[in-house]
């Protein structure tokens, strides 16, 4: 379970994060809507340690995120994360790129590292393209192949930031059959996006975040076609 | 034309030649090598946040770039020499190529680093990476392969840069055509020669360079 417990986070003056807390169960899907700049994707990267917090606190499987004791390297081989720039590693192939964390992190043999990152490639429609170089793939399939990178490592959660914002609209679908396909297998998810379709759909739960806090946060299908907040009305009414 | 060319006296000579060439090639070497070492630590200065390593190197690098390297060699050969430090020729004109190349590289490593997105390493980490091994299998890679050109080309001018040993009295390719056409009086001869030892020299480098390239970067350059 990951426990977010009235989080507080600031840049400098601006805080972006006032006080945010959430809990997400194993097995369940979040999706985060909200405006840009009103903290959603600084909570998913306070999540995976790579931005710190100011106060309140964030558990992992009752493990502290933020403690000074805490072997943040470790922690995160739990947690998957798919940013919105897709950042494949251009250097090496499809294969290598989902093969290199199995076995340098993991410590694994290469043919072992090979197997995993070939079965989750499969796993997302990549099977045809593992010694291809990223660069040479649509934005799409780039995307693809950073969820199977993520999940070769095979985490507990996975954590998407806007993964398909960055995508020409005709690429967006085979991201989001990909994420659907994840949730149906039980994958617990955190997903900041702006798919109102997909929030509805594929989500449990959708949280709105508006200026720091979350001001709405309940069962998907109500959230987006029955707002209770006068504040996720409006937003609502803006994106459709 | 009534040149008569001789080129008997450069062929009996060939072997002091290709000591000659091989001092230039060594001297070139080793100053890229200590460049290289220097210009990583100038790099590193340079990005810094402390005021006086990145002044350091801010300085170290503008002098190199923005100076002939006659007048480095001269400096290090004939400035020192003026405060009691008496180089020899090579020690001199190592030197000034350390001097050059680090101040040249520098800029090439620090933009190098810099054009690898942030995001690179946070992708990395994201996966479990220790920062070690963030910049070991990611960024230094993708870094070596947008600055593995300007460093060759750094090292070809650094050979073609040690012939002006030749004004210290250095003994490498271009001080030892001087002296040998200075004997013989076949001037012409002995430095159409030198040039074409000068030619396959950089035209070697340059091949072997390439080799090492797809070797490395599996045809991706």
């Amino acid at each position: 379970m990951i426990s977010v417990q009235n989080v507080h986070k600031s840049f400098g003056d601006l805080e972006v994060l006032k006080g945010v807390s959430l809990d997400v169960q194993k097995g369940e899907v979040v999706s985060v809507i909200g405006g840009s700049g009103s903290g959603k994707s600084t909570l998913l990267y306070c999540i995976n340690a790579i931005e710190t917090i100011n106060s309140g606190k964030i558990l992992v499987d009752d493990v502290d995120v933020h403690a000074k004791s805490t072997n943040k390297d470790k922690l995160r081989q739990k947690l998957g994360m798919v940013f919105q720039q897709w950042n494949s590693f251009p250097h090496m192939t499809v294969l290598e790129n989902a093969a290199l964390a199995p076995r340098i992190v993991k410590k694994m043999s290469k043919e072992e590292a090979m197997e995993i990152a070939k079965k989750e490639l499969e796993h997302v429609g990549l099977g045809d393209k593992l010694d291809v170089y990223p660069t040479k793939m649509s934005g799409g399939q780039q995307q693809r192949l950073a969820i199977a990178r993520a999940l070769a490592m095979k985490p507990d959660y996975m954590l998407l930031d806007e993964v398909t914002s960055a995508l020409d609209p005709e690429l967006v679908g085979e991201v989001l059959d990909t994420l659907r396909l994840l949730a149906e297998e039980g994958m617990t998810m955190i997903c900041v996006t702006h798919e109102m379709g997909f929030a509805r759909d594929v989500s449990d739960r959708v949280a709105y975040f508006h200026q720091g806090v979350i001001a709405e946060i309940g069962e998907a299908r109500q959230v987006i076609t029955d707002p209770q907040n006068p504040l996720t009305q409006k937003f609502l009414s803006k994106v459709r | 034309m009534d040149y008569e060319f001789h080129w008997n006296v450069v062929f009996q000579n060939m072997p002091q030649l290709l000591n000659g060439a091989f001092v230039t090639l060594h001297v070139s070497v080793l100053a890229m090598l200590l460049g290289i070492v220097i210009a990583i630590l100038l790099a590193i200065a340079k990005m810094n946040n402390t005021k006086f390593f990145s002044q350091v190197a801010t300085v170290w690098v503008e002098i190199a770039r923005n100076t002939p390297a006659l007048f480095q060699i001269y400096m290090a050969y004939f400035g020192l020499g003026a405060f009691g430090i008496h180089l020899s020729p090579y020690v001199a004109v190592l030197s000034a190529l350390v001097f050059i190349n680090a101040g040249y590289l520098t800029e090439t490593f620090r933009g190098g680093f810099q054009s690898i997105p942030s995001t690179q390493y946070s992708a990395s980490k994201s996966l479990g990476m220790t920062s070690i091994q963030s910049y070991r299998y990611i960024i230094l890679p993708q870094m070596l392969r947008r600055i593995y050109h300007p460093m060759t080309n750094q090292f070809v001018w650094s050979i073609l840069m040690s012939s002006l040993g030749i004004l210290v009295g250095m003994s490498e390719l271009s001080g030892t055509t001087q002296r040998l056409q200075s004997l013989s009086f076949r001037t012409l001869e002995f430095f159409i020669v030198a040039a074409v030892m000068y030619f396959i020299i950089t035209k070697l480098v340059l091949f072997a360079s390439s080799l090492l390239a797809r070797r490395l970067f599996k045809g991706e350059i």
